[in-house]
């Protein structure tokens, strides 16, 4: 028995260099040298996008080949909007940026300075394609009769949002409750707060994600209503079944812009600025602009998009962050910031119910 | 069995150790430990140096800061002593006691360790929720909800720790001497009496050890716990969440701050684990 | 072993029957809760929708690109941390030497590190915003967000498995079987080899077995420094987590009971093993 087990163990070390060195093998393998060089995109974007920019991505990489015979895979990475954008500050190369928020942009510009700070300027329309707006999710046939904001801050009224610190889409929720109290009230700061504040006291599960955050509401039946995107609300109900919610219109709402932007430092290392720059034109063409109805987002120009998808957009008076909060640096130091009012609504008398 | 009788005190330093390799072994240890974590970790505590002690003071004590930490504090300590006790049992009937589905059994154990932190998170909020395969049964029974209360934060961490105290027990268990139980009970002494006075004294390290490594693994626990904890400031928040917060504000210093704190009160309960346990080592001997 | 001949020495070596089944009972009802449920759990989601809808899960280049991944950074970690294990528990269990419990604890520290820290202190040294970031960016070598950062924080994370898994279990077999071997004329490394190895085997055998389920399962930590990029820097605990939120909840159960089964299949073969010639080795091994 002695002997055997020092075997075992060179065997198990062999077997860990046939591993590796098998690897390496497949790794290299996987990238053959050819003539004309393929190119390859990184898109670092926020988390409900994945559906839109897969079909994106497909109808571009057909684009681009038609139009320069070269072959272009875009990879995607995914996740809340803020980490992201950490991300792109810490060194994640990515050729082009498609996130939540301004702010969050604006943030890689300001801490990383690998794209100029009048990003925004590049793109028509503040850089965003597309754009979308804050409604709710209730379960079917509403049995809370749930109609506007101001039934989310009734007491017995469950409501799930994910957490606003580190969730930019929970961000939008926040600050569209604000703008209608806002407005019913006629600017009425401190009104606006405690009506924010009753809304949050009727949340009891504070995820970190939008998608982790429907998913509890959804599969765990926790609460009555759920603030979500737009785009996520129509997909959610295609995902768990149009049988089982519904979703519901108020009568104000913010217009979110996600923007997207090409990070500079990259593409130019990289010498990817053509396609990449080509890449967020494309998002503008009519053949995007009707695959950016089709998954739920609000085009730039419904010129282009299906008649049944528009269908699916009904009018609200939507208002904007710059027109209400004056920016987003501005609302972020405000109301997210360390010790900013959301902080205020958690302090421990608040929490306690 | 000739090195034991040697009191220990003459094994303390001058006297050198009849085999070789310490230099060696200990060289490249150090080295090793030294650039893979504690370099690393230094960086950490020197970035969050920035702040002078009094700003880490601060931010310590800030109280949501404060009441994340007791939250994560007292219920790791709870996970961690209640898989002290069913940890032992566990490694006990796996090494004592033969019965069917005894590998199996002892498969799952480090279950765990394998699954990502994640899916057990998804998994365990599945099960623990009102209406889940065993939240529903619990909220039927006694009106208490698991799932996104500090209870399901308790289970979260007690998944996670399991592995800890039956995987630094069984091994010594299974390397016990049955000699001197059966010295033992030659003696005369009862089956009970065996099991406390001698068997479990030798077992102490290692359940300590286990202890440790449970509760110090639920401290910093984050991805199983998310899923589960419903995440309310003040109620069922967690340090590391919060350390998460931070970083999204692109606030790097107070970032590293927590986890500096985090990382020193956990540094301290480990040490004093491990010198209660090498006194004890001394104390009792290696049976 | 001696055989034992009184009946009353006999009964005093093993517990009453009921004792035995009730401690059986306790620890198999624990163990579910605990890791039964979750596990299942985890299969039924994976088999929601049939053994048909594995297959294009299974099928998707991501997928494919993150089991490979997976692998190939627990084949880089797995071995130097095995190298590191009994090197480190060599020194500390054979030699006295001052500061030790401090080792140890320096040791464990990496399990007390909250995940989402031990991501951030290898961001803080090499992202484009650490201390060698601007270095790296010149000389164009990539460490996070790519396969070295991976490596370097599954690495740090998995570092105790092996050496906490050694160190109780050397600590507890003492010198004098290797002092025996050097009077009789055998060299350091032949007495390792031949004595120690065999002794330590098991608990060597679980070190890698856990260190590589841990490696492979790792998520917090990885999160951190991957960048998620798909079908590049997705590893099989990431992949999971991005197939949960694309709603494709059978595609990400499916890959975590992959994991799981992974695991279980490793140590249930070891245990088995164990189990089959786990009699014919107390007998020798031991004494």
């Amino acid at each position: 028995m002695t002997r055997h087990v020092p075997a075992l163990s060179r065997r198990a070390v062999l077997a860990y260099g046939i591993g590796a060195a098998g690897t390496a093998a497949l790794i290299a393998g996987a990238r053959p040298v050819r003539a004309q060089a393929p190119v390859t995109l990184v898109n670092v974007s926020y988390d409900p996008t994945r559906e839109l920019y897969r079909a994106i991505n497909d109808a571009f990489a057909r684009h681009w080949r038609e139009k320069t015979g070269q072959q272009v895979t875009i990879r995607t990475s995914h996740g809340g909007s803020g980490r992201q954008a950490r991300s792109v500050i810490d060194g994640l190369d990515a050729d082009v940026v498609t996130l939540a928020l301004a702010g969050d942009i604006d943030a890689i510009a300001q801490h990383s300075r690998r794209l100029p700070a009048d990003w925004q300027t590049r793109l028509p329309n503040n850089s965003s394609p597309y754009t979308s707006t804050i409604v709710f999710i209730v379960r079917k046939s509403n049995p809370k009769g749930v109609k506007d904001w101001s039934d989310l801050a009734k007491p017995g009224v469950g409501v799930v949002t994910p957490n606003p610190k580190t969730s930019g889409g929970a961000r939008w929720n926040y600050l569209a409750a604000w703008a209608y109290e806002l407005d019913r009230t006629q600017k009425n700061e401190e009104a606006a707060k405690l009506f924010v504040e009753a809304i949050y006291r009727n949340v009891s599960v504070l995820d970190t994600g939008a998608r982790g955050s429907l998913t509890t509401f959804a599969q765990r039946n926790v609460g009555d209503v759920f603030i979500s995107w737009e785009n996520e609300a129509h997909l959610a109900l295609k995902e768990f079944g149009e049988d089982k919610f519904e979703i519901v219109f108020p009568s104000l709402s913010i217009l979110a812009e996600p923007p997207v932007a090409i990070v500079d430092q990259v593409v130019d290392r990289r010498g990817t600025r053509a396609v990449a720059q080509a890449y967020l034109d494309f998002l503008y063409t009519p053949e995007a602009q009707k695959i950016i109805a089709q998954n739920f987002y609000r085009p730039n120009r419904p010129e282009h998009a299906d008649r049944v998808d528009l269908a699916r957009f009904p009018q609200i008076r939507l208002v904007t962050i710059d027109g209400v909060f004056g920016g987003w640096s501005k609302a972020q130091n405000v109301h997210f910031s360390d010790g900013g009012v959301f902080d205020q609504i958690h302090r421990p008398g608040a929490a306690s119910r | 069995m000739t090195a034991l009788t040697l009191p220990s005190r003459e094994w303390l330093r001058p006297k050198p150790s009849a085999l070789p390799g310490f230099g060696l072994t200990l060289g490249f240890a150090l080295s090793y430990l030294a650039l893979i974590v504690l370099i690393p970790l230094a960086v950490l505590v020197w970035r969050a140096s920035g702040l002078g002690l009094s700003g880490l003071w601060a931010v310590a004590t800030t109280p949501r800061v404060r009441a994340a930490l007791e939250t994560s504090f007292y219920l790791s300590f709870a996970a961690a002593l209640v898989n002290a006790v069913f940890g032992l049992v566990i490694a006990w009937i796996l090494t004592r006691y033969r019965f069917p589905g005894r590998p199996l059994v002892d498969a799952m154990v480090d279950l765990p360790f394998a699954l990502p932190t994640a899916v057990a998170g998804i998994a365990l909020a599945a099960i623990y929720a009102s209406n889940g395969w065993v939240g529903s049964i619990v909220e039927a029974l006694t009106g208490l909800k698991i799932a996104f209360t500090p209870r399901g934060i308790f289970v979260a961490l007690v998944f996670i720790g399991l592995p800890f105290v039956v995987r630094t027990v069984q091994p010594v268990l299974m390397d016990l001497d049955r000699e001197v139980e059966e010295a033992s009970a030659t003696l005369g002494a009862g089956r009970l009496q065996t099991v406390l006075r001698v068997i479990l004294p030798a077992l102490v390290p290692a359940i300590l050890t286990g202890f440790a490594l449970a509760f110090a693994r639920a401290v910093g626990e984050y991805g199983s716990v998310i899923f589960i904890a419903g995440n309310m400031p003040f109620i069922s928040e967690i340090a590391p969440l919060l350390i998460i917060v931070q970083l999204e504000e692109f606030n790097y210093a107070g970032a590293t701050a927590i986890a500096t704190v985090m990382l020193s009160i956990s540094f301290l309960s480990l040490l004093v684990i491990n010198l209660i346990q090498s006194w004890s080592r001394r104390r009792f001997g290696d049976v | 072993m001696s055989e034992i001949s009184n009946p009353t020495v006999a009964s005093a070596l093993s517990e009453p029957r009921w004792v035995r089944w009730s401690l059986i009972l306790i620890g198999l009802a624990y163990l579910s809760l605990v890791v039964l449920l979750p596990l299942a759990a985890i299969f039924t989601e994976a088999l929601r929708k049939g053994v048909g809808a594995l297959h294009e899960v299974f099928a998707d280049d991501a997928t494919y690109s993150a089991i490979i991944l997976t692998l190939t950074v627990a084949a880089i970690t797995v071995p130097l941390n095995l190298v590191f294990g009994v090197a480190a528990a060599w020194a500390i269990a054979k030699f006295e030497f001052p500061g030790k419990s401090l080792l140890i604890t320096f040791i464990d520290l990496p399990f007390s590190v909250s995940p989402v820290v031990s991501g951030l202190i290898f961001v803080l040294l090499f992202g484009a915003q650490g201390l060698f970031g601007p270095w790296l960016a010149a000389n164009d070598i990539k460490i996070i967000f790519a396969l070295p950062g991976i490596v370097l924080a599954t690495t740090f994370v998995t570092l105790p498995f092996i050496a906490r898994e050694l160190i109780p279990l050397m600590q507890e077999q003492g010198t004098a079987e290797e002092e025996a071997a050097l009077t009789l004329g055998a060299s350091g490394l032949r007495a390792f080899i031949t004595v120690t190895l065999p002794n330590i085997r098991w608990a060597l055998l679980y070190g890698v077995l856990l260190c590589n389920a841990r490696a492979m399962g790792e998520f917090g930590a990885v999160a951190v420094v991957s960048g998620h990029i798909r079908g590049l820097t997705n590893t099989m605990p990431l992949h999971v987590e991005i197939l949960y939120n694309e709603y494709n909840f059978v595609g990400a159960f499916a890959v975590a009971a992959l994991l799981a089964l992974l695991a279980l299949v490793t140590l249930g073969a070891k245990s088995l093993l164990e189990w089959r010639y786990g009699d014919a080795l107390a007998g020798k091994g031991r004494h």
